[in-house]
């Protein structure tokens, strides 16, 4: 097919990286100050912003409170700039709705929710200019607002996506490399133990190949594991350097 | 409005304070808080800007796309607002807790530039009852600490300075039918004049004594504020006063001469800040929220 070449023969991707290679992230935490948690990231060209706020107590009706553990509240929303054409609406369409349960999925599976029983913990996530990889990037962003947030969970959450062109697997799809139309695949991952939090693929795949992109999206998160440990570490030494200790 | 809940001793501590010109965090009552302000941040829009006053966080973006001119004005393009407040900044706003707020404020910018020095919109024209360019402002309200709508047409000015619309070319051809032609060069672009464009300015009536730049504690205890937006030259474009106590005539006089005062000052330091950012070119480091 002519056009645009997605893999070259020298194993190069339309902006250069090879196949198993990330985009730059770039991360910060503590980024508002009125909120409990906030984080800022940046994986290539896109940029996520995630604010949490809780545990709290449930808004709205009391009946939806659950006894031993606290309620995730997830919301996902896109700035109309974030993409090519413009948005008309930024949050409350489908996509928005269903990214928001995707997230809840995942948070739910990390969270440590039965330590605050009868509360609310919610998760905001912003999409300030859309890339590819938005869901990725969002996880990524929710987990460390979630740890400046001081809630306790069971391990970082890690998320890549991976897609498969021509024989190979390629990590961290870009919005051309998501356009093109080949599967893609959506991987949020607990990196200490190895378990998955959500898995999501569109697009058909023979389950042959299905191994090799899994394993791919699975080094991907544990790379991005390795940078936002690295982040939290360098938040919590500046925090403690303006502490005085 | 997101709003935070203040004892009585914290009301009366803060009154009196302003009644001998000294503010809570020690500025007078004519005095703005620091500003930071940073364009081009976000790279699918034609121009952008992000304004922090305080903890007030407001991200811009600011999309040119072709349209048609509106019947009764035919050789001018236009512009479109948009507010979201996004549950960032408190989880009121989630789902469509944040949409009165936001048509408040969209109405609010709809009416400030709804005059014909704010912007030159004959520059927008394509050609005319055809096409022309439609600016779509969208606001992006990311954390609340008081005194919104300065911050936001601050934002809207930057973003509007920062915009670049691609030059087109209407060649004709022997049919009569048009064609648009885009230039081949991305950075050949025309640019707005923001001489024109004005800023609010609110003033919240404390006691008997109005102060510029209400954070979000001062807010609880004013009943009653005037909006006022006024341009570089010190014209007042719109006026609209909020809140649900009353304000007697000699004191909106008053906070009028104080918001000219204000207004001037401030247009003048953000004239000054645009054109520095400006001139450190394309090789200007970009902060973002990273630093």
């Amino acid at each position: 097919m002519a056009g645009l070449e997605l893999l070259s023969d020298q194993g190069y991707r339309v902006d250069g990286r090879r196949a198993g290679e990330l985009r730059k992230i770039q991360a910060r935490m503590g980024v508002f100050a009125q909120a409990d948690g906030s984080a800022y990231i940046e994986q290539g060209n896109t940029k996520a912003l995630a604010v949490v706020y809780g545990p709290h107590e449930i808004r709205g009706s009391r009946s939806r409170a659950l006894p031993d553990r606290a309620l995730v509240n997830c919301q996902y929303s896109s700035a109309t700039f974030s993409t090519g054409e413009r948005k008309r609406r930024p949050h409350g369409d489908r996509k928005s709705c269903e990214m928001g349960l995707q997230l809840r999925q995942t948070f739910e599976a990390a969270i440590l929710t039965q330590l605050h029983p009868r509360s609310q913990i919610d998760i905001y996530v912003q999409v300030l200019q859309a890339d590819g990889g938005t869901y990725a990037a969002c996880v990524n962003a929710a987990t460390l607002a979630v740890l400046d947030a001081g809630i306790p969970m069971r391990d970082f959450v890690c998320a890549c996506s991976a897609g498969f062109v021509e024989g190979t697997a390629l990590a961290d799809l870009s919005h051309v490399e998501e356009a093109a139309g080949g599967p893609q695949l959506a991987l949020a991952l607990l990196p200490a133990s190895g378990q998955i939090a959500l898995l999501e693929m569109d697009a058909r795949l023979h389950e042959d190949h299905l191994e090799r992109v899994l394993e791919a999206a699975a080094q991907a998160a544990r790379d991005v594991h390795t940078l936002l440990d690295h982040v939290v570490r360098q938040h919590v030494r500046e925090a403690s350097i303006l502490l005085g200790d | 409005m997101a709003s935070v809940a203040l004892s009585e001793a914290e009301k009366v501590y803060i009154v009196h304070g302003v009644q001998e010109d000294l503010r809570v965090d020690g500025r007078s009552c004519e005095d703005y808080r620091s500003v930071e302000v940073e364009t081009d941040v976000v790279s699918n829009t034609s121009g952008s800007a992000r304004v922090k006053l305080g903890h007030t966080d407001i991200l811009v973006g600011v999309k040119a796309e072709m349209g048609t001119p509106k019947l009764e004005k035919p050789s001018e393009g236009y512009l479109e607002f948009f507010v979201d407040c996004s549950a960032n900044a408190t989880p009121e706003f989630e789902g469509r807790g944040g949409d009165d707020l936001g048509t408040e404020i969209a109405n609010t910018l709809y009416r400030i530039f709804n005059n014909k020095s704010s912007v030159d919109l004959k520059s927008l024209c394509i050609s005319p009852r055809e096409h022309c360019w439609v600016l779509y402002v969208d606001v992006l309200l990311l954390e609340c600490g008081g005194n919104l709508f300065d911050a936001i047409s601050i934002a809207v000015k930057a973003a509007l300075f920062n915009t670049r619309i691609p030059r087109v070319r209407v060649l004709e051809d022997e049919e009569g039918s048009k064609d648009i032609e885009l230039s081949d060069d991305p950075y050949d672009c025309i640019r707005l004049s923001v001489e024109n464009v004005p800023c609010i300015v609110t003033l919240c009536k404390i006691g008997y004594r109005h102060v510029v730049d209400a954070t979000l504690q001062e807010e609880a205890c004013s009943l009653a504020s005037l909006l006022v937006s006024v341009t570089s030259k010190g014209v007042v474009t719109c006026m609209r006063k909020v809140g649900k106590g009353s304000l007697d005539p000699e004191s909106i006089f008053e906070m009028m001469e104080t918001s000219k005062r204000v207004g001037k000052v401030l247009h003048t330091s953000l004239q000054s800040i645009l054109h520095k950012e400006e001139s450190l070119g394309p090789k200007r480091q970009k902060v973002g929220f990273l630093g």
